[in-house]
């Protein structure tokens, strides 16, 4: 099965992959708690851009409330542990079902009624929203006061209930991600993954040739709203706290899909890339006024909007392909 | 040097000072490096940005009372959770012996495991959910109430300040912003409502807002059919501003606008509305207006803000540095588990806020802290209730507004 | 809950609604000519409410007096924005002008952040007041005024896209982009004045708005949100559908709070929204896609 997965991946791609993930996997070993924080969020959001990357990379379909599936999948998770004593690699179980009854139900009402491109995108946001208020008045899980997760002992890690230092969570985080990429590479490749790809240039054009265009896009839809509740699972089980104003924002829909978007839509790498460049970014930023001993408010915000801008002016596709092509990853 | 030779070599300095893992040493041995985080932008910024405005005198105030100085390494967590653990570690790594933070409950809490994490105290300044000190933690400390001490000391205050000026409403509706303070008070209203039967008015309705609410007709109509005597609410800054202007638009002056929770006494509020803002009360944390330390903050705050009146959120930020500083004093070292034993026995009587103190209990919060009743007059704030820490008389009911 | 009590809520939503009708207004036209999704346009309006401040504070004007300068102001800014930066994203995927305007947004936030500050900041009228009764109803005065501007603008911007031989010719480009360049008309150039009008009426609608609520730099992106919920509900590209979008949200949210709780009302927004997309995604006044 290896074999056939690496079959068309050119020898200095996986070269350069074996040599990111061992890097990654010694990182914890000279990494301060906050270079840690770091990579631990980095990987988050390379996560949570691979999986928004399949709606849009590879189906076209435009989300702009993907934050729904991270709050569905932490709450869901969150609630079976703290009520009920359940184990999150088991409760993640009822965040999938719930994620992705949540999206097939968007994509249902969307692709049987023929809403697409801005206006689907809306709708996302629209139901994100909903969600929103909705937890803000769901007393079961607390409202809008908040969920709190019992935090106990840090002496020792329970990989079993996700309670741990941040190391344990680095390296659940980077199996989630390095799956997930794998995942990704065996779609593409798969023929749902032509079909999609297909669909993503010209639906029409697809449609004619037989696919059945509301299946796929329905997979797709559930696909990556599944995955990206994983991602919630593990907010929920780090930051040991949920307030649905603050998971079902749409500002965090927006933090989701600027990785993938400045790294490259539609491509493998791209997700990774556009991670590590956007929270390298951020806290890059963050240092340089620390250091240059600047100290006012949105000063970071407005230069790391600049970047933002220049960045979609001159790269419109995104940083991975240039990137690709002068590794000499690409012909 | 030309131009050119100085940008280049600018820039590479700036280059190799991001990238260097070690920051400067720095001289002083005799301060205590504490990290400050408050969100200073975002959508929190107001508050954030309110409750740094101390930095600029504490260090004086902390000299006049022989206490060590304070090394303070600010931090924005810009409103967000991600960002507030990740500056916690930042700091920490900076060689922050202790921390102060962070206002917003769920950013506070993040913040609180790294603290816990790494052994470093955190001191609260302000953050009013309960669980945060229900977690065990021996490294977080809150010196701020939480939301059922401050509905209690609110119903407390209110029927004392009934009692003194003879009027006493029969009817009441709640309005609350619904986000985690106010859901919060009003999740605790009903069971505090029982541990106080002298309270005269009873609960016709609870109307819940969203805190991105643009227009409030809707609720103060709503609030104005219920037929009650009394506003009871808890809100913030610019809801404050909004319901007022409605009850002046919809003819409706209540005996008494009873606030538990921010805006109704913020320099915004005065300011704006003027004549119209005389009359609400306010039941939060404050100051007591007869301590000498009190006393002595407000002047060097007045003095250095003319514009903002001392309020809640430079009472506890202050105290909290406060605290760190008294702490370091008599733990002698900047030792953090040395440091946190200190925290955990402090005592000072002669504080800021309104009670005998700050002491803390075996869980690291502060719940002899008791709340005070203020009141909006000619554009002022004076302090009503509790009797023993005011500094004016209650005036009730509430003057018509289309008599103003 | 007496009748009147709903009478009340429901002029008073009605009245906001032609407020947001107006601001939503500047999106139709923006996205049914320019077909660019302006996601900046919450802070594009809350640059004109800080305007309006700016000339209310130095300039003692009040709010709907300063709307037609505002509104000039911001002309010139959405068609500098326009030709500088957009006109090439015309053609480009949705998600590639979404992050352009969100990379705009963020950028507008946080200037007004460092230069306005973070706290609340409002104009008080002579008339900030005041408020009619008419039997059992009593009428919030500025919201008035406020919809009344509205009402003239929205008037106004009707006249010139069916009167005037430049409203004609944008309409013509939003029509059929190909055949106004067969005719000759510099299509690149009406696109940015049609931004600008956009920009315009959201500077118009601002002003007004700041009659009724303070600004913060905050409160941008649920500006933006509401825009689109209104466009699209009342139809993408239909000025009067903007208008009645405003008016259907305003009064939908405003029963909606009265009847059931005040902090879900926007939750009736996005039903309706829903609704709207699942039945009739061209709007309830929209002409079906070509």
């Amino acid at each position: 099965m290896i074999a056939r997965l690496t079959e068309d991946v050119p020898r200095r791609g996986l070269v350069l992959l074996a040599v990111l993930l061992a890097l990654a996997l010694v990182f914890p070993a000279f990494a301060s708690g906050y270079l840690l924080s770091v990579g631990f969020l980095i990987l988050y959001f390379a996560f949570c851009g691979q999986a928004w990357n399949i709606m849009m990379g590879f189906a076209g379909q435009l989300s702009l409330g993907h934050s729904l599936y991270v709050g569905l999948g932490a709450y869901a998770a969150a609630a079976l542990y703290v009520h009920f004593g359940i184990s999150p690699w088991i409760g993640l179980g009822a965040s999938l079902a719930v994620s992705m009854l949540a999206g097939a139900a968007i994509g249902f009402l969307a692709f049987r009624f023929g809403v697409a491109g801005v206006y689907f995108a809306i709708l996302t946001i629209a139901f994100a929203e909903f969600a929103r208020i909705g937890f803000d008045h769901f007393k079961w899980v607390q409202g809008s006061s908040g969920f709190f997760l019992p935090v106990k002992n840090y002496a020792a890690n329970d990989l079993w209930n996700l309670r741990g230092s941040p190391v344990m969570f680095y390296y659940v985080m980077l199996a989630m991600t390095a799956a997930a990429f794998v995942l990704c590479h065996a779609l593409l490749r798969s023929r749902m993954g032509y079909y999609w790809q297909a669909i993503r240039e010209s639906p029409e054009a697809a449609e004619a040739l037989g696919v059945n265009l509301f299946r796929y896009k329905m997979a797709a839809v559930a696909i990556s709203a599944g995955l990206t509740s994983l991602a919630g699972v593990m907010f929920a089980f780090y930051y040991n706290n949920l307030f649905p104003e603050q998971i079902f924002h749409v500002s965090r829909s927006i933090e989701l899909i600027l990785g993938p978007i400045i790294g490259g839509i539609g491509t493998l790498a791209g997700p990774i890339v556009g991670a590590f460049l956007i929270t390298g970014l951020a806290e890059g930023m963050r240092e340089v006024m620390l250091r240059l001993g600047i100290d006012v408010p949105g000063v970071k915000q407005v230069f790391y909007g600049l970047c933002l801008l220049l960045v979609i002016l001159f790269l419109p596709n995104g940083v991975w392909p240039p990137l690709a092509k002068t590794l000499g990853l690409r012909r | 040097m030309n131009r050119r030779q100085f940008s280049k070599a600018a820039a590479a300095t700036a280059v190799a000072a991001t990238f260097t893992p070690f920051s400067i040493v720095r001289a002083q041995a005799r301060s205590l490096k504490v990290g400050l985080l408050l969100p200073r932008s975002g959508v929190q910024a107001g508050i954030g940005q309110d409750c740094h405005r101390v930095v600029s005198y504490t260090a004086g105030i902390l000299k006049d009372l022989g206490l060590p100085a304070l090394d303070l390494m600010n931090a924005d967590t810009e409103s967000n959770v991600d960002i507030a653990r990740s500056r916690a570690e930042r700091l920490i790594g900076e060689g922050a012996q202790c921390l102060v933070g962070a206002f917003d409950s769920g950013q506070t809490t993040a913040i609180a495991q790294v603290a816990e994490q790494k052994g470093i105290p955190l001191v609260i300044n302000i953050a009013a959910a309960p669980p945060i000190t229900e977690q065990g933690y021996k490294f977080v400390f809150r010196n701020f109430p939480t939301a059922p001490m401050i509905l209690g000391d609110a119903f407390a205050n209110q029927i004392e300040v009934f009692d003194v000026t003879g009027v006493k409403p029969k009817t009441a509706v709640f309005m609350h912003v619904n986000d985690t303070f106010g859901v919060a008070m009003q999740k605790g209203f009903a069971g505090v409502m029982t541990k106080f039967p002298q309270m005269p008015y009873k609960l016709v309705d609870t109307i819940a807002y969203d805190p991105a609410a643009r227009d409030l007709s809707v609720e103060v109509t709503k609030a104005r059919a219920s037929g009650a005597e009394a506003l009871v609410l808890v809100s913030r800054l610019n809801d404050a501003i909004l319901i007022t202007r409605e009850l002046v638009k919809q003819r409706w002056t209540p005996q008494a606008i009873l606030s538990m929770g921010p805006g109704w006494y913020e320099d915004q509020y005065l300011k704006t509305l003027q004549k119209i803002g005389d009359g609400p009360m306010s039941f939060v944390p404050w100051y007591d207006p007869t301590k000498k330390l009190a006393k002595q903050v407000e002047a060097v705050h007045n003095k250095a803000f003319p514009e903002v009146n001392f309020g809640t959120n430079h009472i506890y930020t202050f105290e909290a540095l406060l605290v760190a500083a008294d702490a370091f004093k008599r733990a002698g070292s900047a030792d953090p588990k040395a440091l946190a034993d200190a925290i955990r026995a402090t005592s000072i009587k002669d504080n800021v806020s309104t009670g005998p103190g700050v002491l803390f209990d075996a869980k690291g919060q502060n719940d002899k802290l008791k709340n005070s009743a203020i009141q909006n007059r000619g554009g002022k704030l004076v302090t009503i209730a509790p009797k023993e820490a005011s500094n004016a008389k209650p005036e009730l009911p509430l003057l018509a507004y289309d008599k103003r | 809950m007496p009748f009147e009590i709903y009478l009340n809520v429901a002029v008073s939503g009605l009245l906001t609604g032609l407020v947001y009708g107006l601001m939503a207004l500047g999106l139709s036209v923006i996205f049914g000519v320019v077909r660019v999704v302006n996601f900046a346009h919450g802070e594009m309006m809350t640059v004109a409410m800080y305007l309006t401040l700016l000339a209310f504070t130095a300039l003692k004007l009040d709010p709907l007096a300063a709307l037609v300068p505002v509104a000039a102001v911001l002309f010139v800014f959405g068609y500098l924005m326009q030709a500088g930066l957009i006109n090439p994203f015309i053609n480009r995927p949705e998600h590639s002008q979404f992050m352009l305007l969100v990379a705009i947004a963020l950028i507008l936030v946080n200037a007004q952040l460092i230069i306005f500050g973070p706290d609340a900041k409002g104009v008080q009228t002579r008339y900030s007041f005041d408020s009619f009764q008419l039997g059992k109803i009593i009428v919030d005065a500025a919201k008035v005024y406020a919809a009344g501007a509205a009402l003239v603008v929205a008037a106004a911007l009707f006249a010139f896209f069916r009167y005037t031989l430049l409203g004609k010719a944008i309409r013509a480009c939003a029509d059929n982009y190909h055949g106004a360049l067969v005719v000759g008309l510099n299509v690149k150039r009406l696109y940015a004045l049609t931004f600008g009008i956009g920009a315009a009426c959201v500077g118009a609608a601002g002003a007004m708005l700041m009659a009724l609520i303070d600004v913060t730099p905050a409160i941008g992106p649920a500006y933006t949100l509401l825009a689109f919920v209104i466009v699209i509900t009342g139809g993408l590209g239909s000025m009067p559908g903007a208008l009645l979008g405003g008016l259907l949200i305003g009064l939908t949210e405003a029963l909606g709070g009265v009847l059931l709780t005040p902090s879900a009302k926007s939750m009736f927004a996005f039903g309706l929204l829903v609704l709207v997309l699942l039945f009739r995604p061209q709007g309830i006044l929209g002409r079906k896609a070509a």
